[in-house]
């Protein structure tokens, strides 16, 4: 299974997204943000937490645009995985990939601590290893991440079984305490927390590992 | 050309800044504000000629996310 982990200025779980997947099994290329084109064959791109172009403007926003973006948004539209964490979250909503938008938290503060997660839905390559209603512990790190969407939208994603993950005990003022999303063809998932903070027993938890054993899975069998 | 674009939380959602900034100022003692909205100004400097069209094409691709903000632009 071949991953590329996306790198912008101002990416800091890069490296972090990188371990994760490899320690599941996958071949791991880092892109740069100007590249043009992934590598052949890529089946998940991940792109990682940080703070893109110094979050400049909105969050992500600038990101979205950069060349590697378009190459992304055509790897989503031919079928393939694509994996978004925190800064990546806002990123692929920016991107129009995802739904929705991610703003200030509602308490205004910068938040940095592990929070507990309800598993929406096991339907799907990356929550697959979980059952619904499962509890997992991952980090959160984000000044933005009050998942905001239309009323309308909020009940597609219901409707649909899109909510991956919801926060049991809601630190940021999201929706419906939604903590991550998926696309409607299920291959695509945004989300806050940061699975790949817990993949290591010095990680203080290995929640993580089942979501990248998941998608390996899926993917190689596919 | 000069143009101005004012970037706002669209009504309807919550914008916790203003409510802080609100807060902010009924503790220095001033009464009676009931909301506060904060948005961002952003003004570009322009080719002449440039058409209100393509200032609003930047809005929608870039300066403005349409999910959650609406925008204005003002030719000055």
């Amino acid at each position: 299974m071949r991953a590329a982990v996306i790198v912008f200025p101002g990416s800091n779980c890069d490296r972090d997204m990188a371990v994760a997947l490899k320690a599941a099994g996958a071949d791991v290329s880092m892109v740069w943000h100007k590249d043009a084109a992934l590598p052949d064959n890529v089946d998940l791109v991940a792109v990682p937490g940080g703070f893109s172009f110094g979050d400049y403007l909105r969050c992500g926003a600038i990101a979205a645009q950069s060349p590697i973006c378009k190459s992304v948004v055509e790897h989503v539209q031919r079928g393939g995985y694509a994996l978004g964490v925190c800064n990546g979250f806002q990123v692929l909503t920016e991107t129009g990939l995802l739904p929705g938008a991610l703003m200030r938290n509602a308490n205004l503060k910068f938040i940095c601590k592990s929070v507990d997660l309800t598993v929406g839905t096991s339907d799907s390559a990356f929550t697959n290893g979980y059952a619904a209603g499962d509890v997992v512990s991952y980090p959160v790190a984000h000044h933005d991440g009050n998942y905001s969407i239309d009323d309308e939208g909020l009940k597609a994603l219901e409707a649909e079984d899109r909510v991956a993950f919801r926060y049991v005990d809601n630190p940021n003022g999201s929706v419906a305490d939604i903590a991550g999303v998926l696309s409607e063809n299920r291959r695509v998932l945004g989300m806050m927390p940061h699975p790949e903070r817990a993949v290591d027993a010095g990680h203080g938890g290995t929640d993580g590992q089942a979501l990248f054993r998941g998608v390996l899975d899926q993917l190689v069998s596919a | 050309m000069k143009a101005r674009v004012y970037v706002m939380l669209k009504n309807g959602v919550l914008d916790p800044q203003g409510e802080a900034v609100r807060h902010a100022l009924g503790s220095l003692g001033f009464d009676g504000v009931s909301g506060v909205r904060q948005g961002k100004v952003i003004e570009l400097d322009l080719a002449d000629g440039t058409t209100e069209e393509t200032i609003t094409e930047m809005c929608e691709k870039l300066l403005a996310n349409t999910v959650i903000e609406s925008y204005r632009i003002e030719v000055l």
